[in-house]
């Protein structure tokens, strides 16, 4: 590959590439050699008609000394557009040419025997991924005392921890020096020193004026490290440039992919409790207390029926249904209300709870105060949140409409889910408008300010 | 065919410490550990050697006594044929994670499953060379035994090869390779004297295009009977070896690309 002419300033460039894959269909998995000798399909078989496009003409190229991110959902072509550039598997069409010594971290370890020594694998490994018997031996020490593993070194591999099996294999994977290093999501093992670890020695590669191509979902390191994002969905390119903008795009349309999900979901609870019959409700029980038996947060309706909620939306502030939002949006719960006759005894609430069922909050008309005069046919009723002060979740909604002494006419328990998504990872569920301030003899790099995603145009469905 | 017998020979360093890690990996954690490499042999040999003398005594011909060291001379070659073909069916699809994680040649595998049992075999022969010296069958022709030991392995890792790619699309080879090595380990004068079956009968004719046949008869004359008289059946055996070998090298290549996303 690396004989086709490439640009000197390159180090990859794709033109056109496109892998399919054979797809395994039942017909196939079970034809063997008898019946293919039998029906003579041997040469058929060999050049399979079902195939699978794992790539679809991808076109990218990668300047000599940069680092560039492949992202993606899973399934979206990232691994194998890797090996690929790593020379294990062939374009189907297209052009794939590499410049210089490849390294790939896929998998690290994976050369390694378990009933040989950390010592004799290293060297097998350092051959394998292209060194010669002195290269390994000059740089022997260095990957052990890379590795922390000085100690071990004699033992059989298969007695080796997965932290030290990885370590090794990383150890022996970047002291290959390549030049052009190719990393698949091997950072997300390890414990936080060695990932940190790891992270400098990627830095030095880039200090050092490598090329590296990184497989990640990581998205703050891809935002930190790289020069170049790619972006591949269903093995076709979405986008491509600068990382900062390829990301926010790639989670404005993640929040999309939730919206849809959490659409579907949610129109199924719904179906399937509106189908249940009332009087197997908990709360359908004459004279039973409000809420179920605090036995855990289950998901159901109950009450009477005599006001029924016939519908909840969460609407953002263009008034638009939606179910994911970041941090600091308004939201509104729109309750659409249908009594068959008059009432006067009525009181409208809300609950929030978090995903594991941590009330957060809650209210109703009666607790603030506001009297019930009559309620009759359609209504609506809205509830806007302004602000939300909530951390990235998923939050249930429970609504209820019911008499002032707790008699439910129409009890919705976690039957309505929106989700909060943000690029700050803070933990809880509670995010008060806070901010940090330093004096004194201490000295901080401010993060770069950079807004929530805009999920206002992203109707999702 | 060149082709691979260049990539082969630039890959020697990692030929080399794959086969010395087969070595080493195969008996540890045995007691006897490399000892086996002996024992094995010789355990084969005694129990050869009670069937044919205790339980079918007396069937062999006076031209091959004392028999037990006639069959020892077949069965130590063979081992290595059988065993380098019969394991070269499985070691693609066992090194799946390797061929799908790393850039290497694969042929360097089912090489490596060769050369490990040539490797066996070599240190079986010192117990045999020491048998032979002690019945005075010993002769300097011992000395051209490099000789069927190549062409042997240009047979074997021919079938290796082919075996090894075409195992990774249809695993069914696998179970049916041990029944033909078994039905051809029958038809290869391991057990019997080639040179006492008449000429001209079909049994002889069909054993004439076994090219194990061959080998098997010049290990037997140079170590055993001290001649050197089946010049050309070894050399028809090297030619069936060499069409062998680019037969596997054709179809690896062939299927090369496969490899990696078949197993």
């Amino acid at each position: 590959m690396s004989a086709s002419p490439l640009p000197r300033r390159l180090a990859i460039e794709a033109r056109e590439v496109s892998k399919r894959y054979r797809r395994f269909m039942h017909r196939n998995q079970f034809k063997t050699l008898k019946s293919a000798l039998l029906t003579g399909s041997l040469l058929a078989d060999l050049r399979p008609e079902e195939t699978f496009t794992a790539l679809d003409d991808v076109s990218f190229e990668v300047p000599k000394g940069s680092t560039f991110a492949v992202i993606g959902e899973n399934g979206s072509g990232k691994s194998t557009l890797l090996k690929l550039v790593a020379g294990i598997t062939k374009p189907t069409s297209g052009s794939l040419a590499v410049d210089g010594r490849v390294s790939a971290l896929i998998e690290v370890g994976a050369g390694f025997h378990p009933e040989i020594s950390g010592r004799e694998n290293v060297v097998i490994n350092g051959i394998m991924l292209g060194l010669t018997r002195r290269e390994v031996d000059r740089r022997f020490d260095e990957i052990v005392d890379f590795a922390e593993l000085r100690e071990f070194i004699d033992a059989p591999v298969k007695t080796y921890s997965s932290g030290m099996y990885m370590r090794l294999g990383f150890a022996v994977a970047v002291h290959v020096e390549p030049e052009v290093l190719l990393i698949d999501e091997v950072l997300a093992v390890g414990d936080e020193a060695f990932a940190r670890k790891c992270l400098d020695k990627i830095a030095e590669f880039r200090r050092r004026g490598r090329t590296i191509l990184v497989v990640t979902h990581s998205l703050g390191l891809v935002e930190k490290m790289c020069d170049d994002a790619l972006w591949l969905r269903h093995g076709r390119v979405l986008d491509r440039g600068d990382p900062k903008r390829v990301v926010d795009a790639y989670l404005t349309h993640v929040a999309g992919g939730e919206e849809t999900q959490l659409r579907a979901q949610q129109a199924a609870t719904r179906a399937e409790v509106a189908a249940a019959p009332v009087e197997r409700q908990p709360g359908a029980v004459p004279g039973a207390v409000e809420e179920p038996a605090a036995t855990g947060y289950r998901p159901g309706r109950w009450g009477s029926r005599e006001v029924e909620i016939k519908a909840l939306r969460f609407l953002d502030p263009r008034g638009r249904e939606r179910h994911v939002y970041v941090p600091g949006e308004t939201l509104t719960v729109a309750l659409q209300i249908h009594a068959a006759q008059p009432v006067e005894d009525f009181v409208f609430g809300l609950g929030l709870y978090s995903a594991d069922g941590t009330n957060v909050y809650g209210t109703n008309t009666d607790i603030e105060g506001y009297l019930p005069e009559r309620l009759a046919g359609e209504a609506e009723v809205r509830l806007t949140l302004d602000g939300l002060s909530l951390v990235e979740g998923t939050y249930l909604v429970d609504v209820a409409a019911h008499r002032r002494d707790g008699k439910p006419y129409d009890y919705h328990r976690g039957l309505h889910s929106f989700r909060v998504k943000s690029r700050v990872k803070d933990v809880g569920v509670y995010r008060p408008v806070h901010a940090w301030s330093f004096s004194g003899g201490v000295a901080l790099t401010p993060p770069e300010p950079r807004g929530e995603l805009d999920l206002s145009d992203e109707p999702g469905a | 065919m060149l082709a691979e017998i260049r990539t082969l020979f630039k890959f020697r360093p990692l030929i080399q410490s794959l086969v010395s890690r087969e070595l080493k990996a195969r008996y540890r954690g045995s007691v006897l550990g490399f000892l086996w490499s002996f024992v094995n042999p010789l355990l084969l040999l005694l129990t050869y050697t009670v069937v044919f003398t205790l339980i079918l005594p007396g069937r062999q011909s006076q031209n091959i006594q004392p028999y037990f060291l006639f069959f020892f001379c077949g069965i130590l070659p063979w081992t290595w044929f059988a065993a380098s073909v019969g394991e070269s069916a499985g070691v693609i699809i066992a090194s799946g994670n390797l061929i799908k994680k790393v850039l290497f040649p694969a042929e360097v595998l089912p090489t490596v499953t060769v050369l490990a049992n040539l490797a066996h075999f070599l240190l079986g022969l010192p117990i045999l060379l020491v048998f032979l010296a002690w019945k005075g069958k010993l002769a300097w022709t011992v000395l051209l035994l490099p000789l069927p030991i190549f062409v042997q392995f240009v047979l074997s890792l021919g079938l290796a090869l082919f075996v090894s790619a075409l195992t990774v699309h249809f695993r069914d080879i696998q179970n049916i390779l041990g029944h033909v090595l078994h039905l051809w380990f029958f038809a290869t004068p391991v057990l019997y004297d080639y040179a006492a079956i008449p000429e001209h009968t079909p049994l002889r004719q069909a054993l004439r295009l076994n090219p194990m046949t061959h080998v098997l008869v010049m290990y037997q004359q140079l170590l055993f009977h001290g001649a050197i008289d089946h010049w050309r059946g070894l050399f028809l055996s090297l030619l069936v070896g060499i069409l062998a070998f680019a037969a596997g090298a054709f179809l690896f290549d062939r299927l090369r690309d496969t490899l990696p996303e078949e197993v």
